[in-house]
């Protein structure tokens, strides 16, 4: 250990070791390697087989493994390959040999990739020499003196090309890359920029139950399939998720619009309809139809759909991130990160009985944003 | 002069000597192999990552060429029954395609979501490392700052890819990304406007997803990887004080043969166990979700566990609206705080870190012997409390499910993860320190009184004492002289000290004969005890 302590890598440094000469032909290929390394800094301090002699019984016994493994990696692979040609793999309803396939895919495949990386493993840990070898960092590679040019260098080239001294050239430069600069970004920036509040029916503050929609006309109350619905499809207690009565509305195109509408037993529908008569912004006066009340079903939080409605406590819970909101009092919300009530639907029935918004939301739906009003 | 014969085994020469007489290679090239690497299973973690990012690239480049990053509305025609005919976007479509239709997808499928996963853990618990040993410091502190927006970048390139298949949950997740958008005061509505082309969901955010995940997010990844990689190379490893190694060496293994060939085995190893994961536990299913619709979300449905730490703060989060009365009135949601600014300076704020600890030490050396976490109380204070931030709010992520399972209250769980993340980081600041001091303590005692032998002596005075086997030599008294703690582990056993026989080697059999116990010259090696001999009934006087 000593030995090594003054041998080690400043011992390269030091000089004290004879100079190779490489074309010395009694020198072996390791000290040609050696004397590589210690041209890098390196001095191989330890290099030593792992095994008392050369073909000892450990190290065939080491062999023998690590070709097991390599042959074990070739039979998984190639399984895999039986596996991926003549498994039943396509889909089918039911306990069928398919549902086997991925597995017996993983299987395979996983334990040849790994039968070969324990075989490479093996191989370096137990079969290559044990090494020790120790190299100089050279933490402060440039000297002062380096240092001291290549900044001259480098002010000396902006002296050169005297930016200081020639103000005209560098307005002119200026002045020409900027816009140039611009040019870059404008397509960027003017192609994807789109204005939330240009259309005539701003897309921030209106639903699919816009009459501006559907032709002027007050829009029906859906189901997903495009029924529209009676007073009497809803029991009481009972809730439903309807969508605006125009073409695609309950697809995606209308996303802001699914609304939740439910037919409140009496004493509660009593106790909503006084919350809203008090409601401070007027928004939700008269806006129930009989004990039937419709909420957006758009999250003001984060725009889930507010979807869990708790019959006893007429709460309605968020499943994202657990705002509660109360169907008796406006959808206040009552607990979880939501700070804005949920938007009430006007409400009415139509000649034929139908419900319809008797006018799109009073609010603006949906996750709040800065300019709400 | 007589036409030499071509001579075979002189060709790999003279090949070498005429690609040197054009490149110049030779000299550069021996520095290159010449790498001296220093070992330790902790300098592992950052490897995993970069395996599953290589396997992310090409699991992911076969996904590209099945699927299809559209948000046509068309008819489910495949084989899975249960959706035929249901009306879905052509990429969810596509993506049930690849899990039902492509031979073989499904495994490709998963191995890219598990990898994904493992590569998200690997950053985490690397830099978990790399903060605790202090690798972080001069001169390595702008890898560290790479690590940092490796993670953000990383986090981006999993949300943009969960939201790939369009299916129930990833259509869910787009529409928090819009609202988080929103949330921005003044431009929100405008960003979420341009992000979307529209109103959400609009036409086109899956397309814009698609490059972003497989061009623009991959590229900054693979152009910071190789800048991470580079530093290491150019820096050189840091490694762990002991024997011979000093602030200004390395002392490991030169990267040929051994060290690079550990790492091709230890890839094919990450490969083989992410196959084995893919195959063997199903990851994000998305035939079970269904397509996206604005009126349905089922509960508890998570996103990926990197993400939940977001989505744990955001459920946490009190309803604190700001209003602001000006004109019409604007608002600030709530929503913003944890999703933009909590996120914004979770991932850049560390980023100072080590020039705020510079500072406070007023250090300004390089340094490149790690330091073990007990020896620098107050950074792995900060550290756990830093993670125990992160579990607290991850596990608030889940706090529906958990609320669910042991029937614990919504409100309650909500409650829990307020309070705690409030109370529990700095009271894991003051147990880590508390616990780092009492381990240097332990430290200092044995380098000063030696090893407790677990042997008992009683003196003539009628009192017992433990019996102390020194590390270093003895005064003339034999008490032992105090040694000086090396910044590494100390032995704290017999057997480690060799006092003791090392274990048998071999797992069913030994594969090599016991060593010899040790035996002292005091005393006479124990010898087996003769065979009790069989009383009989007859025999006796
Ligand atoms: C894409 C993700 C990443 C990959 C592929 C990666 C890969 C690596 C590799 C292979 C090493 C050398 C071995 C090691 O020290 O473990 C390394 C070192 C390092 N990494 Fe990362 N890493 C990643 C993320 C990070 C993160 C998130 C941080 C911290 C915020 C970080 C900070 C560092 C630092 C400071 C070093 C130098 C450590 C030393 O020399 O001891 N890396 N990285
Ligand atoms: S989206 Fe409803 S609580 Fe967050």
């Amino acid at each position: 250990m000593t030995d090594v302590k003054h041998h080690g890598a400043h011992g390269a440094q030091d000089g004290d070791r004879p100079a190779v000469d490489l074309s010395d032909p009694t020198l072996t290929r390791f000290e040609i390697v050696r004397e590589g390394a210690r041209r890098d800094d390196i001095e191989i301090v330890t290099y030593e087989s792992q095994f008392p002699h050369p073909g000892s019984k450990q190290e065939k016994r080491i062999e023998r493994a690590i070709a097991l493994l390599f042959i074990l990696a070739g039979a998984l692979a190639m399984a895999f390959l039986a596996v991926y040609i003549f498994w039943e793999w396509e889909f089918e309803l039911g306990w069928t040999l398919s549902d086997y396939f991925t597995p017996l895919l993983g299987i395979t495949l996983g334990f040849s990739l790994m039968c070969v990386g324990f075989a490479i493993l093996a191989w370096a840990k137990k079969l290559l020499p044990h090494e020790i070898s120790i190299q100089d960092r050279h933490e402060a590679m440039s000297t002062d003196e380096d240092r001291q040019i290549t900044g001259q260098t480098m002010v000396y080239t902006v002296d050169e090309l005297g930016v200081q001294r020639r103000p005209l050239l560098k307005g002119a430069v200026a002045l020409g890359l900027a816009p140039l600069g611009l040019v870059a970004a404008a397509p960027l920036v003017g192609g994807l920029i789109r204005n939330p509040h240009k259309n005539e029916t701003p897309e921030m503050y209106s639903t699919g139950f816009n009459p501006a929609f559907n032709n002027g006309q007050l829009v029906r109350l859906t189901r997903e399939d495009g029924t529209p619905i009676r007073p009497d499809d809803v029991s009481v207690g009972g809730q439903m998720t309807v969508f605006p009565g125009i073409p695609h509305g309950a697809t995606n195109e209308w996303a802001d619009s699914p609304t939740l509408l439910i037919h409140l037993r009496s004493t509660d529908a009593e106790a909503a309809r006084q919350a809203n008569a008090g409601d401070p912004n007027e928004h939700n006066q008269d806006a129930m139809w009989g004990n039937y009340i419709a909420y957006s079903k758009i999250c003001t939080h984060a725009g889930c759909p507010a979807s869990l409605y708790e019959q006893q406590t007429n709460r309605l819970l968020c499943p994202c991130h657990q705002s509660q909101f109360l169907i008796t009092d406006n959808a206040r919300p009552i607990f979880g990160p939501a700070s804005r009530r949920l938007p009430q639907l006007p409400i009415t029935v139509d000649d034929e009985g139908f419900f319809v918004a008797s006018s799109d939301y009073r609010e603006a739906i949906g996750p709040d944003f800065w300019e709400r009003p | 002069m007589k036409r030499r014969k071509l001579d075979i085994g002189a060709l790999p020469g003279a090949t070498a000597k005429q690609l040197d007489d054009r490149f110049q290679v030779a000299t550069p090239l021996r520095r290159l192999l010449n790498k001296v690497f220093p070992d330790h299973w902790s300098f592992l973690l950052g490897e995993i990552a970069l395996f599953s990012f290589i396997i992310l690239l090409l699991t992911g480049t076969f996904l590209t060429l099945f699927y299809d990053p559209s948000m046509r509305e068309i008819e489910y025609e495949g084989s899975y029954t249960a959706l035929r005919g249901v009306e879905m976007s052509a990429a969810y479509a596509s993506s049930l395609d690849l899990s039902f239709d492509v031979r073989g997808g499904l495994i490709m499928r998963q191995m890219h979501h598990w990898a994904a996963l493992l590569f998200m853990a690997s950053i985490v618990v690397h830099m978990a490392r790399v903060f605790f040993t202090g690798a972080f410091r001069k001169p390595r502190e702008a890898n560290w700052a790479i690590g940092l927006i490796l993670f953000l970048l990383g986090f981006l390139a999993g949300f943009t890819g969960y939201s790939l298949p369009d299916d129930g949950l990833s259509g869910t997740g787009l529409r928090i990304a819009s609202a988080i958008m929103l949330s921005i005061p003044v431009v929100g509505s405008w960003i979420s406007s341009s992000v979307f082309g529209g109103e959400f969901p609009g036409h086109l955010i899956i397309g814009r997803f698609y490059i972003a995940h497989v061009l623009l997010i991959p590229g900054a990844l693979l152009g910071l990887i190789s800048a991470h990689l580079a530093l290491v190379f150019k820096q050189k490893h840091t490694q762990w004080p002991g024997p011979m190694r000093t602030n200004s060496n390395v002392v490991g293994e030169r990267m040929f043969p051994r060290y690079a060939l550990k790492q091709g085995g230890f890839f094919m190893l990450v490969f083989g166990v992410v196959a084995l994961m893919a195959g063997l536990f199903q990851i994000n299913p998305i035939w079970l979700f269904g397509p996206y619709r604005a009126a349905e979300v089922s509960s508890a449905s998570q996103p990926d566990w990197y993400v939940m730490f977001m989505d744990g703060l955001v459920r946490l989060m009190p309803a604190w609206q700001i209003d602001i009365p000006i004109g019409d009135g604007y608002v600030i949601p709530p929503l913003f705080w944890p999703a933009v600014v909590g996120l914004g300076a979770l991932t850049t704020g560390p980023i100072f870190y080590p020039f705020i600890e510079a500072r406070r030490y007023k250090d300004k050396k390089s340094h490149h012997l790690l330091q073990r976490p007990r020896d620098v109380p107050e950074r792995t204070g900060v550290g756990a409390m830093a993670l125990t931030f992160f579990v607290v709010a991850t596990i608030s992520g889940g706090n529906d499910v958990i609320a669910d399972k042991f029937h614990i209250s919504l409100n309650a769980m909500t409650w829990i993860g307020r309070i705690g993340l409030l109370v529990l980081p700095p009271l894991a600041y003051y147990l880590a320190v508390r616990i780092c001091l009492g381990l240097q303590q332990h430290d200092r005692e044995v380098l000063a009184h030696g090893v407790e032998t677990g042997i008992i002596k009683r003196l003539p005075n009628g009192r017992f004492v433990e019996v102390h086997q020194p590390l270093g030599p003895v005064d003339e008294h034999g008490h032992p002289v105090p040694l000086d703690y090396a910044g590494w582990v100390v032995p704290k056993k017999m057997n480690r000290l060799g006092a003791l026989g090392p274990a048998v080697r071999g797992f069913f059999y030994p594969i090599e004969k016991p060593a010899e116990a040790p035996t002292s010259p005091g005393m006479p090696p124990v010898q087996p005890r003769e065979e009790r001999k069989e009383l009989t009934s007859g025999g006796q006087q």
